[in-house]
């Protein structure tokens, strides 16, 4: 598919940063505020579709080299250790830890790990989505 | 609104099962929209509309709405997202193959038991 | 774990290395290294004898599903030890004759073996588990490596026909020796034997006890092939001849045996008989069923299938008249020698038939044909081959010196001794059980003379045989020259075994009695068994003598009323028919098979809410509804209308996509952010999909005509309807407190989060979001797989 949208390419290119920058807020903030892995993630993979749509495929692999399948098994990795992980320490699956730290330039910060296990959920919608836009869009 | 609510329900389950009984696969995809649609407000619906406030901490006790018809909704949105997926690239490569996207063309016939 | 144990795992865990033993060293025999383990767990089990003899059973538990009172307990007491001395020995035996019989180069010895040391392992978990579930489990393994045995050359067509007719069969069995299992389960509340042996009389008096009794016995009837189930022996013929000899004639077959003696204890003091008659009823009538007609079987291996199944029904018949003894007391030992009896000649039978199946083996190795009518005259050239066969169809003829003679001359005892039981009606109507015994005998004596005969006497045929026949080689004779000496062994020094092997097994049988020292002798005086057999041997040379004139009578049982030609006829009619009940209905159709769930949905639900009055409506606390409401409402409507009217496929995707909006705002509406933002988003997906994949597809990928259904359109209605219902009776009904309280309060602490819905998903129920993750990566990679693997074109390439 090829769009040579002058217009929506411009502009594409200044709302994608917006939007991805939003999504990682959304990420961050889905412990607290409306917002989380689902959100984030789906919030990415629009920004890279609105890519797809303003330009083609082969630019927007260009652009980000990975391969999205590999997104899916990262985040269902790091999940399913984030769960798993809390057996090491003879506690039931699935069982979280938070505390607060002081980092520098940040102060205050709670760190959680139900965070990662967020970010494997990220990671999973970003690769499935983007996995099937793509596969479709490559099949003609 | 939970009369309301009801009702609105009903019609999208009605519409949803009348597009999943048509002939056309499209229609019947549609269909299975519609028909998440339904069963996502109709979760909302059981636990109680407006009770509350948003469902976050507050701190000065107000009382909030059920969080978890929301949480399990948000699992259901996603999935039926991806269902929604799959039977699209289904039909879609399913009329590539078989040229057709008539169900009573996709009849399983008795040759191919 | 005990050695115990390992002993029983160890054939399944040696199966696994096998296929790598017969990749890697391809120009050794596979069954080289077979031989060794049931060697080895020969040696082992040896050495338990002495420890047997003295009454000492060794028992070792492991915990296996402990909620279900199912443990892993081996037991070895005197029959346990009895079997698995059978299983190892004459399995040893069998894999040194298989080394020559099959072929290294031209079968698949690989799955062979695995197959084999399934069985030998299964078999062993038989004999020696005292939990009557773990029993079953290695009851079932039996029958799968029975069916893999005979269906081993499965490009025959009546191998696998032979394969399927035993699976069905013993399964059958298998199914219903569960029902009475569980059964006892009920009456006793232990799947132990050991503890059901002491429970009696909580059994015999209990209304399930005739039940459980019947299903147990058409279990063992259906495995050790006793009338009417044996159809299924003589096609599992078609398996290889060391599996033969193996499983349906020495070890599998007499599973059925087992488990009769084994629940003996249990059962044999049934106040109205049923058991002994049963057991030593249908025991005696096979064994007359089954002599009769080996007499016109044409097949060497043939003769010996129905020659197995008469003998199984000899030891079941001692085996059921033998139970009745415990009715009289020890003080009263008179009956109990039908016993002693069915383990010596259970014994007996495993010698010579195996070498009889051996020996049958061999010709058909040598010559090419075990068609009897082909055959004749090998006498001198296959000499060694004929003196095996020799001792071993004098023995099943019941001819001194042999080993079968003595534990014949012990059966008619048995049988003789039966008409003087005064109870069940032995005294009136049991004379039939010494005359039976004594016809089948007869026709025992004369197919036993055909075997041998026709085979090696007379003139030899060459020209009728595929190949030229000479004695076999060395290696394959071992087997069978060993079972041969042990004929003759026993047959001149039975009390080897009496008090080291028979004994404990009976004390096992009949744990009421202690045995006192059990003596075979040869010589009874002039007693009635000695003239019977002497009539046995008279008449049956005369009958053979004059085979020709009588055996016509055989032409009077029509072809068309036999048990086989039911099975055939049954098999395929069953068939036919489900196929044809199914197609009334299963129309092929996606639609039909829809509307039958939805009406289905429609009837249940309402049905259910009518029966149980759950239809409620609360009109308090509802909530206000406001004009931004109303209008979603509308436009919620306003979209699904377009979508039903709609005859363009963009007109359509654009209003669903409305729909999903509206929906996203309804979600503002109800206080609920978190989802409002996903369905917003989602939704724009979903459009951009829907889009996407019309780019890409043919312009004639129609809608249909929207044209009208009354049927859909009434089903529709009706599922509207009753969701209305259930959604109106779902938030007016609350039967106990929401689940949800214990989220909102522990969001904060100990969770640490702020926000609830984000929090139920990634901590209290994580495991929902790890599944629904889960899938949506399967529904990824399903959509990969279908548009990439192009499976169509790979087959045309």
């Amino acid at each position: 598919m090829r769009s040579g949208d002058l217009i929506l390419q411009t502009m594409s290119k200044v709302v994608f940063f917006i939007i991805i920058l939003f999504s990682i807020h959304l990420f961050f903030e889905g412990h607290y505020r409306p917002g989380g892995g689902f959100v984030g993630g789906l919030m990415t993979s629009g920004a890279i579709i609105l890519l797809l749509l303003a330009y083609d495929i082969k630019t927007v692999k260009k652009i980000i080299p990975f391969d999205f399948k590999w997104l899916i098994a990262v985040g269902l990795f790091i999940s399913v250790v984030t769960a798993g992980g809390s057996l090491l320490f003879n506690v039931p699956f699935f069982t979280h830890v938070h505390d607060y730290f002081n980092i520098p330039l940040l102060g205050k910060t709670s760190l959680h790990t139900a965070a990662l296990f967020d970010l494997g959920v990220f990671f999973v919608v970003v690769g499935v989505t983007l996995t099937i836009i793509q596969t479709i869009g490559e099949s003609e | 609104m939970e009369l309301l609510m009801a009702i609105l329900i009903g019609f999208l389950f009605a519409s949803a099962t009348y597009l999943l009984l048509s002939k056309s696969i499209l229609r019947m995809i549609i269909g299975t929209g519609l028909l998440s649609h339904g069963a996502h407000l109709l979760i909302l619906t059981m636990g109680g509309l407006k009770k509350g406030a948003v469902p976050i901490v507050n701190g000065d006790g107000t009382p909030v709405t059920d969080p978890l018809p929301q949480a399990l909704i948000l699992t259901a949105i996603v999935i039926s997202f991806g269902v929604t997926a799959l039977f699209l690239v289904l039909a879609y490569r399913g009329y590539q193959e078989l040229g057709t996207d008539n169900m009573d063309e996709l009849r399983g016939t008795d040759g191919n038991e | 774990m005990s050695v115990l144990h390992i002993a029983i795992l160890s054939p399944f865990l040696f199966a696994i290395i096998v296929p790598y033993i017969y990749k890697r060293l391809r120009q050794i025999h596979t069954g080289w290294f077979v031989l060794l383990l049931p060697i080895i767990l020969f040696i082992y089990f040896l050495q338990f004898l002495p420890q047997v003899k003295e009454g000492e059973g060794i028992v070792q538990s492991v915990s296996w599903i402990p909620s279900l009172n199912v443990d892993f307990t081996a037991k070895i007491d005197g029959l346990g030890l009895l079997f698995a001395l059978l299983i190892t020995g004459i399995g040893s035996l069998v894999v040194l004759y298989s080394i020559y019989y099959l072929s290294k180069d031209q079968e698949q010895l690989n799955a062979f073996y695995v197959y084999l040391l399934l069985f030998l392992g299964a078999m062993l978990g038989v004999v020696l588990s005292d939990n009557l579930i773990v029993l079953y489990t290695f009851w079932e393994f039996t029958s799968f490596s029975s069916f893999f045995l005979i269906g081993y050359w499965h490009h025959r067509e009546r191998s696998r026909y032979g394969a399927q007719k035993s699976m069905l069969i013993t399964v059958f069995g298998g199914l219903s020796l569960l029902g009475g299992i569980i059964l006892l389960y009920i009456m006793t509340g232990t799947f132990s034997i050991q503890e059901m042996v002491a429970n009696t009389s909580t059994i015999i008096n209990h209304p399930l006890f005739l039940p459980a009794m019947i299903f147990i016995l058409l279990g063992a009837f259906s495995k050790s092939a006793q009338f009417p189930f044996y159809i299924w022996l003589p096609d599992a013929m078609e398996a290889p001849t060391p599996v033969s000899a193996y499983l349906h004639s020495a070890t599998m077959v007499k599973a059925g045996i087992y488990l009769v003696a084994r629940m003996t204890p249990i059962f044999a003091y049934d106040a109205n008989g049923y058991w002994v008659w049963l057991v030593g009823g249908v025991g005696i009538f096979t064994l007359f069923w089954g002599s009769f007609n080996a007499i016109k079987q044409t097949d060497l291996k043939g003769i010996l299938a129905y020659s197995t199944v008469s003998q199984l029904g000899l030891i079941m018949s001692l085996l059921g008249v033998g139970a009745g003894a415990v009715h009289f007391g020890n003080d009263n030992q008179l009956f109990i020698v039908a016993t002693i009896a069915a383990v010596f000649h259970l014994i007996n039978h495993a010698t010579f038939k195996g070498s009889l199946f051996m020996v049958a083996g061999i010709i058909d190795h040598e010559t090419g044909t075990r068609d009897i009518r082909r055959l004749g005259g090998l006498m001198t050239i296959m000499p060694v081959s004929f003196t095996i066969a020799f001792i071993g169809t004098f023995s099943m003829a019941g001819i001194p010196p042999f080993n079968g003679f003595l534990s014949k001359e012990m059966f008619f005892t048995g049988m003789l001794r039966v008409v003087k039981m005064d109870i069940f009606r032995f005294d009136s109507i049991g004379f039939l059980f010494p005359v039976i015994a004594w016809i089948g005998s007869v026709f025992t004596f004369v197919y036993s003379m055909i075997l041998l005969w026709k085979t090696f006497g007379g003139q030899v045929q060459r020209e009728k045989l595929p190949k030229t026949p000479h004695e076999a080689p060395f290696g394959m004779l071992i087997s069978p020259v060993i079972l041969a000496s042990l004929v003759v062994i026993f047959g001149f020094f039975p009390n080897i075994l009496s008090d080291r092997i028979i004994a404990p097994a009976v004390e096992t049988i009949m744990p009421m009695f202690a045995i006192d020292e059990i003596h075979i002798s040869h010589w009874h005086g002039f007693q009635p068994e000695l003239y019977m057999t002497i009539g046995v041997i008279i008449i049956g040379i005369l009958l053979y003598l004059t085979l020709g004139k009588w055996t016509r009578i055989y032409q009077l049982f029509p072809n068309k009323l036999t048990l086989n030609q039911l099975y055939d006829v049954l098999l395929p009619s069953l068939e036919t028919g489900s196929n044809m009940f199914i197609r009334t209905h299963m129309t092929g159709y996606i639609r039909t098979y829809l509307a039958y769930i939805f009406t289905f949905f429609i009837a249940i639900l309402s049905f259910t809410m009518w029966s149980k009055h759950a239809f409620h409506f609360e009109s308090t606390n509802l909530a206000d509804i406001g004009l931004y409401e109303v209008l979603l409402f509308l436009a919620v409507i306003i979209g699904t209308v377009t979508i039903l009217a709609s005859k363009s496929r963009l007109t359509s995707i654009i209003a669903l996509g409305a729909v999903g909006y509206a929906v996203s705002l309804f979600f503002v509406l109800f206080r609920a952010p978190d989802l409002a933002l996903t369905q917003l988003v989602i939704e724009t997906i979903s459009v951009a999909l829907f889009l996407l994949c019309f780019y890409f597809l043919p312009r004639n990928f129609h809608l249909e005509k929207t044209r009208f259904k009354l049927t859909n359109a009434l089903i529709s209605v009706g599922v509207g309807l009753v969701v209305t219902l259930i959604a109106i009776s779902s938030y007016s009904t609350k039967l106990f407190p929401s689940i949800s309280q214990y989220y909102v309060d522990h969001t904060y602490d100990p969770a640490g989060g702020e926000n609830m819905v984000n929090v139920i998903l990634v901590d209290f129920r994580g495991f929902d979001t790890l599944f629904e993750i889960s899938v949506l990566a399967i529904a990824g990679l399903g959509v990969y797989g279908l548009i990439k693997l192009r499976l169509a074109r790979r087959k045309e390439g």
